[in-house]
């Protein structure tokens, strides 16, 4: 039987590309490889979304372990993670901080009445000066920080019971292990 | 009702896809005929049923039946008609449902117009049709089933994304769809030729007006998708490599390719082989287009709501099936008889030449739009790939295709002499060379020159083709205006879409090169110029639309004083969905079009406002509607005709299937 | 799952739409400062939207890079320190043009692989296709045609 070689080339180069596309199915396409991680959290300052809400400093970033989560009140996506966020703050398991970002402080401030405030202090970024210095894509957005101000980790969409169960705790535990 | 009978409509033709599949492929190991012819009527079923199936689901969505929850999602009851009816593959279940019943239309063409195939060239060939609608319909029932019910039953729906409430985009799918699942006739006749181990000039014969028609289909569709983001995006956009716009344009691409190369094999018996790839090739990229759009490998704007679940399927479709097809050419391909030769200067070459570079282009698209992938996969970074590398790129190739373009039709089958081409190549070059620097010049622009130089060029070149076929002024007039009309369509059709292509050209650079634009606030009363124009912004006043509410902006366009036209911009909010969009007003002229959008805006700060001036902008969709034109007229052509009908498998089978070559055209 | 991805989608969908790309309140008031402004926006990939660059966007974190973008020429950066500025915040995947580096070298010399590739290819054919031994030069014969033409019509009857 005659057989080329060069019949098989489309065969290879297909197998290639296949090969590629089924690991670029496990792959998270939104998923951004942060420039922050390890790195410092930038300086900031940001404004007040109410006056009897603590406005978030960069000091309250230093000496232990917390949460930067970046919402709004426009961003529906953050309510699917606000009740684990609600959790976590009522459990006093991590200290929680948030950047209300393009947001207005009436806005802010009402959305956090209206489905609970679980963040030790709040600061308004609205016109993304933070944001943008983190690298921030989209919101919700929540980064890691360590006890020297460090960014850590960051996590992309949602917080949900899972992603905290599977991927953030367990960071947690080797930040605390740290120590 | 209707989703139920939809249901079991679907199933139905499933199982005929599934009866399709196998019935040819024993009845052309057993040499038994009634098996083989089985598979026609089970083509012409599945037509029949999928479109039950089809009709059922928009029977829901024009009565928003609300129980059904695929209409919950994406209808409403507020939304006008023709929206609603283009709701239903407005998104990703309906449109794939529109999908396979295009699919099944086409296969149901086989029995219909293909009575003069050989039995068994032809029931392999729905036997691989069987194959794809198999896989699309189980697709469909598994995993996006457009059927399934809701409860509690909504009091209204979702809505449909208001970006997509337009009337070009409710007829993009339709004709995108079209396109590229009709080069699945390619591929299921290539596969079915590879495992017949025969091609000849009756398959080409055969398979060219479905390339013809599913190309003409196809750049349709990708204009219509243009033409809306020109007007829908707020600014002027017309191209954005987007990996979901690239996923249609890499099938045009290897199907223009395709389009050419038949016509060799059908004319010439040359690059046989080739050609036989090409049509895997194809219909390949139609699947890696609907992978990419579905499965979310990659993001994009355009991409529909995207799940793990259904990239897994498709890739496991597209793996078979393609896979399937390119492990069938590499053991099989030697056994297809080996094309005839030809000539380094000669239109097979020139052709061949085509191939090459379009093929190129389509590597270049389609290494651009998944080398971010790669790099993600294989590096710890993150790269985007946007139009500068396209741009570039894609720029050079179609530049040197054009050179082609405008000399390589001129060329003899078979072999020609440099000195026969001479003259009417030095007449060319120089009418060229004075046109672009007339327009360097005039145009102040090297690369304006450029651009139009090609477009005349081939323009040029076209014209001299068409010229020297109809003798034009070696024989007398009139007895050229006959021997115009007597002309094969097919040659009429080349000479459109060549054209369309020059026209699109203009377009392009007069886009890219010259236009200008004006961004500022502006309070009613006020005035400001653009392009020899005078824009005035008179009022803007509100509105309510049956499902939207709208900021309207007013107006008037002088030249030389005289009003030229009224122009209204809106800013619309769709309260269903929380949505704003644009919609521009355009003043559209034969040479330039004058763009008109209005932003955010309040009675005490003004009103920000965006003008643009767009040279030859419509010449880039004037264009590719000459080029599907041209693939339209030459469907006319009688030489595609195959042979009447005959049901024998005997000696005219024979006949045909030894080579048919000539001197054609 | 599905439930995650539709919140992603709708916070997709709301991060993209709200004003028109450049605004007139955005623009510098020195035209070539500005120019500068839109030739570096049109090469920075608006991070939320996919291939569209932050000139012709319409999301408001893309309005809020022009302004920054804009901040940093008024700093007295040049065209480069600003770009470098938001590639050190994004990464290289805030560039629309990406860097040739050594993870990009065959994308950018690809394209060249191919032309030399298409060009091998055909150099090779014209060469075994002029060798009449490998393939005769074909059959072709206005008299055969003919007669399948003949052929043909008979069945035709």
């Amino acid at each position: 039987m005659k057989f080329r070689l060069s019949a098989l080339i489309p065969l290879l180069i297909f197998s290639f590309i296949g090969l590629a596309l089924a690991i670029g199915l496990r792959n998270d396409p939104r998923a951004m490889p942060s420039t922050m991680i390890d790195r410092d959290m930038p300086a900031f300052t940001l404004q007040a979304v109410s006056d009897d809400l603590p406005l978030l400093q960069h000091s309250d970033l230093l000496g232990k372990i917390s949460l930067l989560n970046v919402f709004g009140s426009w961003c529906t996506a953050c309510l699917h993670e606000h009740p684990t966020l609600m959790r976590l703050s009522r459990q006093n398991r991590i200290a929680i901080y948030g950047v209300d970002w393009r947001d207005t402080p009436s806005a802010g401030a009402n959305w956090l009445r209206v489905n609970g405030n679980p963040y030790a202090a709040v600061g308004l970024d609205s016109q993304s000066h933070l944001a943008i210095d983190l690298g921030v894509t989209g919101a919700p957005e929540t980064y890691l920080i360590d006890p020297k101000g460090r960014i850590r980790f960051k996590q992309i969409g949602p917080i949900t019971e899972q992603v905290w169960r599977d991927t953030i705790e367990p960071m947690v535990r080797l930040l605390e292990a740290e120590q | 009702m209707a989703a139920e009978v939809g249901n079991i409509a679907l199933i139905i033709a499933l199982l005929l896809a599934l009866i399709q599949i196998v019935a040819p492929l024993v009845g052309a190991g057993l040499s038994n005929l009634r098996l083989m012819h089985l598979s026609g009527f089970t083509a012409i079923g599945q037509l029949l049923f999928i479109t039950i199936a089809f009709l059922a689901l928009s029977v829901a969505f024009i009565g928003s039946d609300f129980s059904v929850a695929l209409v919950a999602r994406h209808s409403h009851s507020l939304k006008p008609l023709l929206y609603k009816i283009s709701g239903v593959w407005g998104n990703h279940e309906g449109s794939m449902l529109l999908w396979v019943l295009i699919l099944s239309l086409y296969g149901a063409m086989v029995p219909i117009f293909g009575r003069a195939l050989p039995i068994r060239l032809k029931s392999l060939a729905l036997s691989i049709q069987g194959m794809i609608g198999a896989g699309f319909l189980g697709f469909i029932l598994f995993t996006s089933n457009p059927f399934l019910r809701l409860f509690p039953i909504p009091l209204d729906g979702n809505g449909l994304n208001p970006l997509l409430q337009d009337p070009g985009l409710a007829f993009h799918p339709p004709f995108l769809y079209l396109g590229y699942v009709g080069f699945s006739m390619a591929f299921s006749f290539s596969v079915a030729a590879l495992i017949d181990g025969k091609v000849d000039a009756l398959w080409a014969k055969w398979l060219r007006p479905w390339v013809l028609a599913a190309w003409s289909f196809l750049t349709i569709g990708i204009a219509l998708g243009s033409v809306w983001a020109y007007y829908e995006l707020g600014w002027g956009g017309w191209w954005f490599w987007d990996p979901v716009e690239n996923a249609s344009l890499l099938p045009w691409l290897a199907g223009t390719a395709l389009l050419h190369s038949t016509l060799v094999v059908e004319r010439r018996y040359a690059l046989v082989n080739w050609t036989v790839l090409l049509g895997i090739l194809t219909f390949s990229l139609s699947l890696i287009g609907t992978f990419l759009v579905r499965s979310g490998v990659i993001t994009s704007v355009h991409a529909f709501a995207s799940d793990p679940e259904r990239g897994v399927y498709i890739l496991g479709m597209l793996l078979v099936l393609s896979g399937g097809a390119l492990l069938l050419y590499a053991l099989r391909s030697s056994k297809l008889r080996i094309g005839n030769g030809f000539e380094v200067l000669s239109r097979e070459s020139g052709l061949a030449i085509n191939n090459i570079l379009l093929v190129c282009a389509t590597a270049v698209v389609f290494l651009g739009t998944f080398y971010p992938l790669l790099v993600d996969i294989f590096s710890n970074d993150k790269i985007s790939v946007g139009p500068p590398f396209f741009n570039l790129y894609f720029g050079y190739i179609m530049g040197a295709l054009i050179i082609f373009m405008g000399i390589a039709p001129m060329l003899k089958w078979r072999h020609d002499s440099a000195k026969r081409m001479i003259r009417p190549v030095l007449l060319l070059v120089g009418a060229t060379l004075f046109v672009a620097i007339l327009v360097s010049l005039f145009g102040k622009s090297v690369l304006g020159g450029l651009g139009i130089g090609l477009a005349f060029w081939l323009f040029g070149g076209t014209l001299m083709n068409w010229a020297a076929k109809v003798r034009l002024g070696r024989i007398s007039f009139t007895r050229s205006v006959a021997l115009a009309r007597t002309l094969p369509a097919g040659i009429y059709g080349f000479v459109l879409a060549h054209i369309g292509l020059a026209v699109c050209v203009v377009g392009v650079t007069g886009m890219g090169l010259w236009s200008s634009e004006q961004i500022l606030m502006m309070q009613p009363g006020q005035q400001t110029r653009l392009g020899g124009y005078a824009i005035q912004l008179d009022q803007v006043t509100h509105e309510t639309g049956k499902n939207y509410s709208a900021e309207i902006a007013n107006f008037t366009l002088l030249k030389k004083d005289k009003t030229a036209a009224q122009l209204r911009s809106e800013r619309r909010f769709y309260p269903v969905r929380g949505m704003q969009t644009t919609e521009a007003g355009i003043h559209v002229r034969p040479g330039h079009n004058l763009y008109v959008a209005v932003g955010e805006g309040a009675p005490d700060r003004g009103w920000a406002v965006r003008i643009y001036y767009h040279p030859f902008v419509s010449w880039i969709w004037l264009g590719a509607l000459l080029m599907a034109l041209g693939g339209f007229v030459a469907l006319a052509d009688r030489r595609l005709r195959l042979p009447s009908a005959q049901r024998n498998t005997g000696l005219a089978n024979k006949a045909v299937s030894s080579p048919v070559s000539g001197a054609a055209t | 799952m599905k439930q995650v991805w539709a919140a992603i989608l709708i916070w997709l969908a709301i991060s993209v739409t709200s004003a028109l790309a450049v605004t007139p309140a955005e623009q510098l008031r020195d035209p070539a400062l500005e120019a500068r402004a839109r030739v570096i926006s049109k090469g920075l990939r608006c991070v939320v939207c996919q291939n569209q660059s932050i000139d012709d966007s319409n999301a408001s974190l893309a309005a809020d890079m022009r302004v920054l973008v804009r901040q940093r020429i008024l700093a007295g950066d040049t065209n480069t320190q600003v770009t470098q500025y938001m590639v050190d915040r994004y990464g290289n995947f805030v560039l629309l043009r990406p860097p040739v580096k050594r993870n990009t070298y065959a994308l950018w010399f690809g394209p060249l692989g191919f032309i030399g590739f298409g060009a091998l290819i055909f150099w090779l054919t014209a060469r075994r296709r002029k060798n009449p031994k490998i393939a005769p030069a074909g059959t072709e014969n206005p008299d055969e045609k003919q007669r399948i033409d003949e052929l043909l019509e008979q069945y035709r009857k």
